[in-house]
């Protein structure tokens, strides 16, 4: 047990932050390079100011016209999304991993507080997972990849409560727990997770030709 | 010709039988082979990123839904935007363009028929996919492959031999022209339609169907032209038409030599800058999509809808009207010149101008809903008029909410509107009546 925690927690971790990083800047450089050849016009259009404007509409919680629409999958999205990236950054245990390996700290997130956050990532993937199966505009969309990065997400989470709530087998849940947010990690630069990264420039180019060109509102 | 279409569905699809010609003899002369290298050409030469991001960032959200009127008529799945990615070049891409003529045929129904290329749908995604430039990169594919609707392509013909969208021969459009003149100097003395004339301060330029079949447009411009005593011209020969049905079948060569042919008639005539008639799409194919398939990242000379030049009659005080309009009316924003240039707050300003009574349609603006008439649609002819009508299911009901209000007529200041709105007014027994900014004003104007 002890040596695939340290395989884990050691080498495998740097695999997983070069995959991570490496793919992410790979990826990111060779749709740049590609948008340079072949999409002169977005660079042509594509306008800071406008940019911006959009992404802050859209960045704030029932900004859009569409978010009013659907109040309920907004207010998922949002908790969601800030409690995904909150929540493992500042949790506790992890602050004290970078403290013991990288000797660098920084605030932490009380443990009941960080436990609702990780409820509230578990509950909107349950949630999430309800939309695909039963809103028939979501349902044809849904493909397995979908169910399957669904649960790349939710799988850090899970067991990252199961090990903090120390319910039975928490030492191996621990291993899973830490291969999980690995596997998370590593499937961004190769999957639609990707979408964190390019929600700036697909927003950001709409709002520059709705602004710019169509002098109108994208939101 | 038939205005009947089957209702038969396929199994798969939430495509009834086709009827069209067009396609069905199109795909007669496919192979896989064929298809698979046309796929190749178009996704490699002539789309990179923003394509792959397009197609590769969906989330199948489902957001996109109700952004599209075709899915709030239809309450279809298959009819959201992303679910037309699905179905055309989602598979394409993931199948690298190994894809059958029987997929070939279902996706040109998809792209051509079944989106307006309205863009409404951009302003729904969280991301802003822009689901219209995917349909748009399917209809170049189809182009290509020779697969595009009859009737459409009749259109794009005739663009290619006269010039024009409506087969208008040269001296049809002088006669034209100069009937109008002569019937409008009935109510207006000495009234001219100026051909030609260097320098004026204004080159009005109309769609193909406006000789064709709306003269009395012409004939309206003519005396509010006059009215206001403006400088202003036509051209006598071709460069007139400003309609483009070619940029939505994808025939994006063909496309350029008419915008440049248009361009290039204002300019040689060295006219300070170009007014367009009432129409939608002719306004997007010389705004945004012409203009850069040619080059200029903004068109080469100033050119503005009919909204904008009437509003600036009557902001600049230059127009002069007996009595407002006082039935009442709503206003609908058309896609191409609200969402497709901001110009719903100038078609206020002149809703209020000349009428008394202006009651809103909701949603309104850029959220505005298509006539599902749009993107070329319309022009695909009788073999998919019914299904057209039905996916205006909600647009029917926005008008229908209006009329409660009290609306009676429906100003639509592009030419693809009024067909559309005519045939859901028809088939929803809305029973409204439909306007041209033109028909108003000519109705109120004060004759000198």
């Amino acid at each position: 047990m002890h040596d695939l925690y340290s395989f884990f927690t050691g080498p495998f971790a740097w695999l997983t932050f070069i995959v991570f990083i490496g793919g992410s800047v790979w990826r990111f450089s060779s749709l740049w390079q590609l948008a340079q050849k072949k999409d002169g016009h977005v660079f042509e259009y594509m306008d800071t100011k406008f940019a911006l404007r959009s992404i802050a509409h859209w960045l704030v919680p029932f900004g859009s016209r569409s978010m009013k629409l659907n109040p309920a999958m907004t207010v998922v999205t949002f908790l969601f999304h800030i409690c995904l990236f909150i929540t493992p950054i500042f949790v506790f245990g992890h602050v004290i991993l970078w403290k013991e390996n990288f000797n660098i700290s920084w605030f932490t997130l009380p443990n009941a507080v960080a436990d609702v956050m990780t409820f509230i990532v578990i509950a909107s993937c349950i949630f999430f997972l309800w939309r695909r199966i039963t809103l028939p505009e979501v349902k044809y969309l849904t493909t397995p990849s979908d169910f399957v990065i669904l649960f790349i997400v939710a799988a850090p989470f899970i067991t990252g409560f199961w090990v903090y709530h120390q319910f039975a087998g928490s030492a191996f849940m621990t291993i899973i727990h830490i291969i999980s947010g690995e596997v998370m990690l590593m499937a961004i630069p190769f999957t639609k997770l990707f979408h964190m990264f390019l929600f700036p420039f697909t927003r950001g180019y709409i709002g520059s030709e709705f602004g710019g060109v169509r002098m109108a509102k994208d939101w | 010709m038939s205005e009947s279409n089957s209702a038969t569905e396929s199994k798969n699809s939430g495509i009834k039988k086709i009827d069209d010609q067009g396609i069905l003899k199109g795909v007669e002369g496919l192979t896989p082979e064929k298809i698979e290298s046309v796929i190749q050409q178009v996704i490699t030469n002539e789309t990179g990123a923003r394509l792959k991001v397009y197609v590769d960032t969906c989330v199948h959200c489902g957001l996109c839904s109700k952004g599209c009127h075709y899915y709030l008529s239809l309450n279809d799945p298959k009819f959201s935007p992303a679910g037309k990615v699905k179905q055309t070049l989602a598979e394409i891409m993931q199948k690298k363009g190994k894809v059958s003529p029987e997929f070939i045929k279902q996706a040109a129904v998809i792209a051509y028929t079944q989106c307006n290329l309205c863009k409404r749908c951009a302003m729904y995604c969280p991301f802003g996919l822009d689901v219209a430039y995917v349909m748009s990169v399917m209809r170049r594919i189809c182009h290509k492959l020779g697969v595009v609707p009859l009737y459409i392509q009749d259109t794009a013909h005739s663009h290619s031999v006269t010039m024009n969208q409506m087969w208008v021969k040269d001296d049809e459009w002088v006669d034209t022209l100069m009937w109008q003149e002569e019937e409008a100097q009935e109510a207006f003395e000495n009234l001219r339609i100026p051909l030609d004339i260097e320098g004026a301060d204004l080159f009005y330029s109309v769609i193909g169907p406006e000789p064709k079949f709306r003269a009395q447009l012409i004939f309206q411009a003519a005396v509010i032209m006059n009215a206001v005593g403006e400088n202003w011209t036509m051209p006598s020969m071709p460069g007139w038409d400003n309609s483009d049905m070619c940029m939505f079948t994808g025939d994006y060569e063909m496309m350029e030599r008419l915008k440049r042919c248009h361009f290039e008639s204002a300019l040689n005539l060295r006219a300070k800058r170009i007014v367009m008639g009432e129409c939608g799409h002719a306004f997007r194919s010389v705004y945004d999509v012409g203009n850069r398939a040619l080059g200029w990242r903004m068109p080469p000379i100033e050119i503005i809808h009919a909204i904008d030049y009437f509003n600036e009659l009557f902001e600049q005080n230059r127009i002069k009207i007996k009595k407002k309009f006082d039935t009442p009316v709503t206003l609908h924003d058309p896609c191409n010149v609200s969402r497709g240039r901001g110009l719903h707050d100038k078609a206020r300003n002149l809703v209020n101008a000349t009428c008394s009574n202006f009651i809103e349609m909701v949603p309104n603006r850029e959220h505005n809903y298509c006539c599902s008439a749009g993107g070329g649609v319309i022009n695909c002819g009788p073999p998919f008029k019914n299904a057209r009508v039905e996916s205006g299911k909600e647009k029917a009901r926005q008008l229908l909410e209006a009329k409660e209000k009290g609306a009676k007529v429906v100003i639509a200041p592009c030419h693809n509107c009024h067909g559309g709105l005519e045939d859901i007014i028809h088939h929803y027994n809305v029973g409204m009546e439909l306007k041209f900014f033109g028909d108003i004003i000519y109705e109120i104007l004060d004759l000198p």
